[in-house]
């Protein structure tokens, strides 16, 4: 321990900054990504529901309601697998959140705040790495669906469809990143995350046609964010076709973003 | 890079000012208007029981909270208004090490080095050598969770020094750790000032500013109560104590006359056990002492003298302390 005299001369920063510019900030958040990538591959157990969820929700509702919604399980494929994969992603970006909350309760975001950095960067970091988790859960579920029987017909739209899931799940989860800030404990995220996100997933085009609906509803789940990301990834994985919704949902995501990017790293540099 | 020291920092050669800091959560006053002056190149002992307002108070100095009243400045740099240049110039060791415990000891240290804007490279290499520093070069490949509680510290500490601040703050470094790697830790201490560092250490363990530090505050309730060196604050209890162990008990209040009477002080006593405590104003008078309680034929036990330690000053300082700060503290908040 003696040797640190000689070594290290307490130096001072040759520049001292004022303010923190793009470049740093992209890069820290960069790092931020690295270390909850480091995290991630530390704890396997995080990636038991990423691998089972597909295999789970595809067999169940293919083979549950095939039959009674569309005649049979291949015709009820097309709509049901862009539908698997949306509730899936958006429900394991939850999971950012209450990780997030975790994290912040940890002694290293103290350090985190006493390091001249940008204040998004331990915030989006995590976000960034998340990414990964739901291209397995999308390309996962898509493998499901074409061993039992799924024939999608989009090409390079297949492709498209998975980024455009991913990208606006990513937004959506500054959602749950805010609550995972302001929130008291993991379990208020998790609860209240969940209180959304069960009617938001079923009161939508996602496993039955909306005209099936009574006339009260039908207007609701047409205008259900969701169903338009859901429609938008039918169009794309079965005709390789970007439409309206697909712009739409992109949209979305661009205004949840510069909504809730802003208010979760104010809510943070804000909490003590 | 090397040897470029930044003007603005060179021309102060005062590491912290704080002036009326105050801090309140609710209705109490955690911080009741600190004030502390740090020279460059010191240690700074910030001692006070749990609770007393230390770790508040690092926390304004280190810009993890924003202080309620009064200002304070590193290195001449305004905590409130220059948070990012303050944050260049201080390194932070919290109570809690503040580590990412699922990832390994040089994985922590990568991504802290990257975060301060070394290379991937540079990095590496930077958090090697402060693990071979801190002994815990073998330890650099396994997950933090598993490192015990002295390493753990360790690590800590090495991450506060990646990029070499000229401050470094260290909210109890030794809490709960044992007497060798506590000795370890001062070690360390000692060698981050004889390179020129600037070190805020607070502590619950006397022994320990009495050691380290060149200055001492003692904080109790928020309020500095007081302030100076080691030898300063002990000269605030007194002089050292003479103690007394008589071999018969018995003689106890003949032994207590005579030594108020030869010391011409006042003494204390504990009959049962036959010991007599006095302060020791003049070492001279002992001999007196001594010669007439062996002509009046009481024998003793055991004859020391005290030194006051720290412990004692706190006692006597916040002792009676308690009562004027707080009418002071309704005044003010009536004011």
């Amino acid at each position: 321990m003696t040797a640190l005299a000689q070594e290290q001369p307490a130096l001072v920063p040759p520049v001292l900054k004022k303010h923190i510019g793009l470049y740093d900030t992209i890069s820290q958040t960069v790092t931020m990504a690295y270390r909850a990538l480091l995290r991630l591959r530390r704890t396997p157990e995080q990636w038991v529901d990423v691998l089972m969820m597909p295999f789970i929700f595809t067999f169940m509702f293919a083979f549950l309601f095939g039959g009674a919604i569309a005649g049979s399980v291949a015709d009820y494929l097309p709509s049901l697998i862009p539908a698997i994969i949306v509730q899936s992603v958006v429900q394991a970006s939850i999971l950012t959140g209450t990780q997030l909350r975790e994290d912040m309760d940890t002694g290293v975001f103290d350090r985190f705040r006493s390091l001249p950095i940008a204040r998004v960067a331990p915030l989006a970091g995590p976000l960034v790495t998340d990414t990964i988790r739901y291209a397995v859960i999308t390309s996962l579920t898509m493998l499901v669906g074409l061993l039992i029987g799924w024939r999608p017909g989009g090409g390079w739209g297949i492709l498209a469809g998975a980024l455009l899931v991913i990208v606006v799940t990513w937004a959506v989860s500054w959602i749950w990143a805010l609550l995972g800030v302001t929130a008291r404990t993991t379990g208020t995220v998790q609860g209240i995350a969940t209180l959304i996100m069960m009617p938001m997933t079923f009161f939508s085009n996602a496993f039955v046609p909306t005209s099936t609906l009574p006339a009260w509803l039908r207007p609701i789940a047409e205008w259900n964010p969701l169903s338009h990301l859901i429609t938008a990834l039918r169009a794309l994985t079965n005709d390789g076709v970007w439409g309206t919704d697909a712009w739409w949902t992109l949209l979305g995501a661009a205004i949840i973003v510069a909504i809730f990017a802003p208010l979760t790293t104010r809510a943070y540099m804000r909490r003590t | 890079m090397k040897g470029q020291p930044v003007t603005s920092i060179d021309a102060t050669d005062i590491a912290i000012v704080a002036e009326g800091l105050v801090k309140t959560f609710g209705t109490t006053r955690a911080v009741d208007g600190v004030d502390l002056r740090v020279d460059r190149g010191t240690v700074y002992g910030v001692l006070g029981p749990n609770g007393a307002g230390k770790t508040t108070t690092i926390s304004m100095l280190t810009t993890l909270l924003r202080p309620d009243g009064g200002r304070a400045s590193i290195f001449g740099h305004d905590v409130i208004d220059e948070p990012d240049v303050v944050r260049q110039l201080i390194g932070v060791t919290g109570q809690d090490a503040s580590v990412d415990e699922k990832i390994s000891g040089i994985e922590n240290m990568v991504v802290f080095g990257r975060l301060l804007g070394l290379g991937r490279q540079g990095a590496k290499r930077r958090g090697l050598d402060l693990l071979d520093a801190f002994g815990l070069a073998e330890a650099a490949t396994r997950p933090v969770a598993k490192y015990s509680g002295g390493m753990r510290r360790r690590l800590d500490l090495a991450s506060s020094l990646i990029a070499q601040p000229p401050l470094i703050f260290l909210d109890e470094p030794t809490t709960g750790l044992d007497p060798r790697t506590r000795g370890q830790m001062w070690d360390v201490i000692r060698d981050l000032v004889a390179n020129g560092s600037t070190v805020l250490l607070t502590t619950q363990y006397l022994d320990e500013a009495d050691h380290l530090a060149d200055r001492i505050a003692v904080i109790d309730r928020g309020r500095v109560v007081a302030e100076g060196t080691a030898n300063d604050l002990k000269a605030l209890v007194g002089t050292a104590t003479l103690q007394l162990a008589l071999a018969d008990a018995a003689v106890t209040d003949a032994a207590l006359a005579t030594t108020e009477h030869v010391l011409g002080t006042r003494a204390s006593a504990t009959p049962e056990r036959g010991h007599i405590t006095a302060p020791m104003a003049d070492p001279e008078r002992i001999t007196d002492l001594l010669i007439a309680l062996r002509t009046q034929g009481i024998r003793l036990a055991e004859v020391s003298v005290e030194r006051p330690t720290l412990d004692e000053v706190f006692m006597t300082i916040t002792g009676h302390g308690t009562a004027d700060p707080q009418t002071e503290i309704t005044g003010k908040v009536a004011a």
